[in-house]
């Protein structure tokens, strides 16, 4: 890790104009767990770290049934899944916010954060696609809405341009007879990378029999998290049942172009989206049948 | 953000920055450089060698403190940043002599060989047991996910716990 310079931002104009000065070699840090394992691998390099943590917007929660959820892009997981009714309205994010990382990194970790850093297998970007999340971005051209699903451009890479940052995401209010769920595979029980990881999110028709709307995402299938747009418009109108599940499964394949590595190989990774996204889709239904 | 190529070492002066902080409930200062991890600040600044150093990436919890009530890898969080921080750290849990619950059933229970882990073992079990004194063993395992032990395997850790938990309620 090279020498910089360190400043904590207290207002979004100030980040503003920190990230501004220091261009291309400034960073923003949220949780930090990414960014300085990063920095002392010369993965990144930075003459000057802006922490983002001071600034209120950054680290605020805010809640209405009525208007959805503003997330603070550096809200640790933690706060996530311990705050009772986020938790109760978008259990996708629990799913999510509890599968990266272990306990120690929860208590810093932010899904702005994960989805910032840009991993192609990150856990927290699917669950934020399938609920439709839109980035809220702060720059030197002012503020900037991006939808979740077009943030990343690749590995590591987002829309954000020089000097701009994620102040926070917003997730649309849940309607009756909505759930989400997120689940990944890999080969222990804890502490690993998604070999594949699927969200689904659902809405169901009154009678909580068939399925309204849908949204598949899926990772560490492509360069970036993906939509399976195919999948996900076939499912409106289809019964909520488990032959529907299979079938999206079949056909959110269509989404993934996986690469063979280490974690699994691209004929595996394809498997895996079929297998996940039957059972992300059954856990979401089961959800929105209890909402 | 886009990848910039990583030049050679940087030879930028570097601005050590003072910070105060609550240590285990004492008040301490300390002058850092930015790049210094609060893991680098507890152990060559301000002596307290309790927090391992094992993987240095937030793999292994050896270096696991409680940040604000909230155990973290101190490895992972900048000194700087612990600016008005309160900090509890394995040298917090003994009252003088008199061990804590926790280091007294991992004695018992043998729960260690080598020991490096144990200070990581201990704070993020210790977390647990304030949030919540009478966890499931799966909520023991879950818990303790993030911290390593390359000697032992992990039924005495668990065990330990479990007991710790007995005696203090």
């Amino acid at each position: 890790m090279n020498d910089f310079d360190y400043e904590a931002a207290t207002t979004v104009d100030e980040a503003v104009s920190l990230l501004a000065a220091g261009g291309q070699r400034a960073r923003v840090l949220a949780g930090g767990t990414d960014l300085l394992v990063q920095l002392r691998e010369r993965r990144r390099d930075a003459d000057l770290v802006v922490d983002v943590k001071r600034i209120p917007q950054l680290s605020e929660i805010s809640y209405e049934a009525a208007t959805g959820l503003r997330l603070g892009a550096a809200v640790p997981c933690y706060r996530v899944y311990g705050d009772a009714e986020v938790a109760a309205a978008y259990p996708g994010l629990v799913d999510s916010a509890s599968l990266i990382g272990g306990w120690q990194i929860q208590g810093r970790a932010s899904l702005g954060g994960n989805l910032c850093n840009a991993s192609p297998a990150a856990d927290g970007i699917p669950s934020l696609i399938a609920y439709d999340a839109v980035a809220n971005i702060a720059g030197p051209q002012g503020e900037r809405d991006v939808p979740v699903a077009e943030f990343c451009t690749g590995p590591g890479k987002t829309v954000l341009e020089r000097g701009e940052f994620l102040v926070s995401i917003t997730l649309p209010p849940q309607p009756a007879h909505s759930g989400a769920a997120y689940q990944r595979f890999i080969p222990r029980n804890e502490m690993d990378i998604a070999v594949v990881g699927v969200g689904a999110w659902v809405q169901l028709s009154d009678d909580a029999k068939s399925i309204k709307s849908a949204r598949i995402a899926l990772a560490a299938v492509a360069p970036t998290p993906v939509v399976a747009t195919e999948a996900s418009k076939w499912l409106s109108g289809r019964p909520a049942d488990e032959a529907t599940f299979a079938e999206a499964g079949e056909l959110a394949k269509k989404a993934a172009r996986p690469i063979s590595d280490l974690r699994g190989t691209a004929e595996y990774r394809n498997h895996l989206v079929g297998v996940l996204t039957r059972r992300v889709l059954a856990a979401a239904v089961s959800r929105a049948q209890a909402s | 953000m886009s990848h910039v190529q990583a030049p050679e070492a940087s030879v930028r002066p570097t601005k050590n920055v003072h910070v105060e902080l609550t240590v285990n409930g004492e008040p301490r200062e300390f002058l850092c450089a930015p790049r210094e991890s609060l893991l680098d600040v507890l152990r060559n600044r301000l002596g307290l060698t309790g927090a391992k150093e094992g993987c240095n990436n937030g793999n292994c919890g050896a270096c696991a403190v409680i940040l604000n009530g909230v155990p973290v890898n101190s490895c992972l969080v900048l000194g700087v940043e612990a600016a008005g921080a309160e900090v509890e750290t394995v040298e917090g849990l003994a009252k003088g002599s008199h061990l804590h619950p926790l280091q007294q059933c991992f004695l018992e229970d043998a729960a260690l060989q080598c020991g490096i882990c144990t200070p990581g073992f201990l704070v993020s079990a210790k977390a647990l047991l304030d949030r919540n004194p009478d966890p499931s063993e799966e909520e023991i395992r879950l818990h303790l996910a993030g911290n390593l032990c390359r000697c032992t395997g992990y039924d005495k850790i668990v065990r330990a716990v479990q007991d710790a938990a007995k005696a203090n309620t």
